[in-house]
């Protein structure tokens, strides 16, 4: 005989004041199969939780049930306590009176009746409930990081500084990510490349990183502890061990295409570096723009290597590998510049966005740091910047803010005039957001000290006239239209994710959300992590972040990673499917529908590897022969649920 | 008078979206009829049809599902396999001369307490109009 006990918290008055309590235990004392009911006012507390382990001591239950609030607050806390009375975690089960009923009911008398039908319903599940044990795994004390940015620079040093091994993934030819494309930072103006570089370096040398640049994850299996992957090496034909960066290639490379660092500002060879600074040190051949890798077609860089570092005959690698945990940093792009035509931008060559002016202001950019517009080279005089271009426009373009902006557009103007002294910058705001240490100082320092015109509004046109870009606007403080002969237009552009996070998400089956950021496990406590065990994240590709932001959350999801390196073995949750062998036909049904590739079929009969089931009941579902039920929450359980549920 | 007809409602709600978004309807204190008693499942792709007529036959006047938003899955495709099942159910209930209407889907994502509480609302109100179920009720 089967020997419940039920116990109903009153939480305060979260609950009691809405559901008779003391009625709903005494329902429960009255249904078949409960040995034990009662009520207290806090049953998470300490003497509530020795109530617990008292009464089934006493009575001798076997299995518990909680009315109480949502498993996803107490449940580990129940089931604890019932370990410690000596019954199996797995016997104990929360049914939730409070978000499901007190708090969302104002009716005493329906609200108690549904928590009585709820607590029944659950007495129903427990009764049918199997003792279980966890499932153990063993863990790969190795991490992948994806993106080398900052954020990913910064978790791989941590992990590697924590003396697990890190395999760090880059999908350019040189990590730094658009940190290194950044002159100055705010709110100090510490030099980007200066601060960036150091870490730049030690990845490069630390033992416990192995780096492969130039390459992308092409596929992802496994699970927590357990990822198996596969990394697409491309190939850059040029051997970085012989490699002397004497330029040599560079000067006879016929080719000439925009450079992606200086976003366009320059050109580049077909062969090239990105930057000096870059890691690994070495030359990449640029396959997309090269005549052909036969020497008939060109072949002139080869000839004029004396080391002999270059390799035609390179060829794309598969690396596989086997990690523990998995994180993602794979940063931002800029809005797409076709959207934002309406401001010339892509039309005017003096129309430039956020990340181009970094270039220009940057001390080893295409101008040495000298501001000079792109169309004539000549000292733009009125330099009009405008931010929340594409952000916070639902309608047209981003709904969200991207955060950073207004404190760039404050350097911007800061570090312009700084460069220009006599020249004059305006800022277009709809608000200043300068959240943040020393943030709102800055700018204010912008407009006092180095006079920076703030207006607060929108533009409405931008186009050329004599030599110069009009821009029409309006200021809503003093209600004026205002019209500037500008020299120079720079654009806080949006910040979305970088191009290609949809399909590496679906490759690591995270989700993203509607803007394509990767969505956190719990937006408050869970902010590092995905729903998916063993995926963690960093830096702009979950939202846009500044530096110090995502360096922070970097630190974070490395120490999230070590929770999981850390351990000898890993448990999961043992309420995986199950097959009764004499049901199943073998159709393979559910092994198409699996999505952990957790069925197979052995001679004509499904069967489950419990390490990679995962629960989630849609083989349950689609077995025709109801030969597959999930554990402890069977086709039974259920009905047996529903039938509590509706009250006979 | 006659009291007004209370529609019983079982609720399969996912764990990962929909069960959560109705707990943050409750964390936010938002109100909702009283008529339905939630299940929660791991996955709205785990609801057998076999749940959803024996819920009919228990007396039932509604059943509903709700899962995460498509493309949201917390098992990937779960939700995908759920909307394809339902569409059947649904034409097999109707075949029976059941009340399409009886029978909801509806996609509530962790963050959405509001739409949770709408869908109750206007499920509710719908099922009191078509009166009890007696169509699949056993004895």
């Amino acid at each position: 005989m089967k020997k419940t006990g039920v116990f109903v918290c009153h939480c305060g008055i979260n609950i009691a004041g809405t559901v008779d309590v003391k009625k709903v235990a005494e329902e429960l004392s009255k249904y078949p199969g409960v040995e034990h009911s009662e009520d207290y006012i806090y049953m998470c507390s300490d003497p509530g939780q020795n109530k617990i382990i008292d009464a089934v001591k006493e009575k001798q239950l076997d299995r518990v049930v909680i009315s109480c609030c949502s498993p996803t607050l107490h449940e580990t806390t129940f089931r604890n306590a019932c370990k410690f009375a000596g019954i199996n975690p797995f016997l104990c089960e929360i049914s939730n009176i409070r978000e499901q009923c007190s708090w969302v009911h104002s009716d005493t008398e329906k609200a108690t009746e549904k928590a009585i039908k709820i607590t029944k319903s659950t007495v129903e599940r427990i009764l049918r409930n199997e003792p279980l044990e966890p499932v153990s795994i063993p863990v790969t004390k190795r991490a992948l990081v994806i993106g080398g940015g900052i954020a990913g620079i910064q978790s791989a040093l941590d992990l590697a500084n924590s003396d697990f091994e890190v395999i760090l993934v880059e999908r350019s030819p040189s990590i730094g990510g658009r940190m290194i494309q950044l002159s100055e930072t705010f709110p100090t103006l510490d030099c980007s490349q200066c601060i960036l570089t150091p870490k730049m370096v030690e990845v490069s040398k630390h033992k416990n990183i192995k780096l492969l640049t130039y390459s992308e994850v092409h596929e992802v299996s496994g699970y927590v502890g357990n990822f198996k992957v596969k990394i697409l090496k491309k190939p850059t034909y040029v051997d970085p061990e012989k490699c002397t960066l004497c330029d040599e290639c560079i000067k006879v490379c016929p080719i000439v295409v925009p450079n992606e660092f200086d976003l366009g500002l320059t050109g580049r060879r077909a062969i090239y570096i990105p930057f000096p600074q870059a890691i690994p040190a070495s030359f990449t051949l640029d396959i997309q723009n090269c005549p052909g890798l036969v020497p008939i077609a060109c072949g002139k860089c080869a000839d004029v290597c004396e080391p002999n570092a270059i390799n035609y005959d390179m060829q794309p690698e598969i690396i596989e590998a086997e990690v523990g945990t998995i994180i993602t940093a794979t940063g931002y792009d800029l809005y797409d510049k076709e959207q934002m035509a309406e401001y010339g931008y892509g039309k005017y060559p003096d129309v430039v966005d956020g990340l181009q002016f970094e270039r220009l202001l940057s001390a080893s950019g295409p101008t040495l740091g000298k501001i000079l517009r792109p169309s004539d080279h000549e000292v733009p005089k009125e330099v009009v910047f405008i931010q929340c271009v594409g952000s916070r426009d639902p309608e047209l373009h981003c709904a969200y803010c991207s955060k950073v902006c207004c404190m760039y557009t404050a350097k911007h103007a800061m570090l312009y005039k700084h460069n220009v002294p006599d020249g004059q910058a305006y800022v277009f705001y709809i608000d200043i957001r300068a959240g943040g240490k020393d943030y709102e100082e800055f700018v204010q320092r912008a407009i006092e000290e180095d006079n920076v015109l703030y207006l607060r509004g929108k533009v409405s046109k931008i186009f050329e006239e004599n030599n110069k870009i009009k821009v029409w606007g309006v200021d809503t403080l003093s209600d004026k239209q205002i019209e500037i002969d500008a020299d120079m237009v720079v654009l806080a552009m949006a910040i979305k994710p970088s191009k290609g996070i949809e399909e590496l998400a679906k490759k690591l089956k995270v989700a993203v959300n509607q803007d394509g950021f990767l969505s956190e496990a719990h937006p408050k406590l869970r902010p590092l992590e995905s729903v998916t065990s063993g995926m963690f994240f960093a830096g702009a590709a979950q939202a846009p972040k500044d530096i110090p932001e995502a360096v922070a959350q970097a630190s974070g999801a490395s120490a999230k990673a070590i929770t999981i390196l850390s351990q000898e073995r890993l448990y999961h949750s043992p309420t995986v499917a199950t097959i009764n062998i004499s049901l199943c036909s073998g159709c393979g049904m559910c092994v198409d529908v699996c999505p952990y590739d957790a069925l197979s079929l052995e001679d004509f009969k499904a069967q489950v590897n419990e390490v990679l089931c995962e629960g989630c009941g849609t083989c349950v579902a689609t077995c025709l022969r109801a030969a597959i039920e999930t554990k402890n929450l069977t086709p039974l359980q259920i009905h047996e649920m529903i039938k509590a549920s509706i009250g006979g | 008078m006659a009291e007004e007809f209370e529609p019983k409602i079982v609720a399969f709600l996912c764990k990962w979206c929909s069960s959560a978004g109705s707990d943050l309807a409750g964390v936010s204190r938002m109100k909702y009829p009283p008529n339905v008693v939630p299940i929660t499942v791991m996955c709205s792709g785990s609801v057998s049809p076999l749940y959803i007529f024996s819920a009919f036959n228990q007396g039932a006047d509604g059943v509903l599902i709700s899962g995460c938003h498509p493309g949201d899955c917390h098992y990937i495709k779960g939700n995908y396999y759920a909307r394809r099942k339902i569409a059947l159910v649904r034409k097999l209930l109707s075949y029976m001369g059941l009340e399409s209407k009886r029978f909801q889907m509806s996609w509530v994502s962790a963050a959405e307490g509001k739409k949770y509480t709408q869908v109750i609302e206007d499920f509710v109100e719908q099922l009191k109009t078509l009166g009890p179920q007696n169509k699949l009720r056993r004895n």
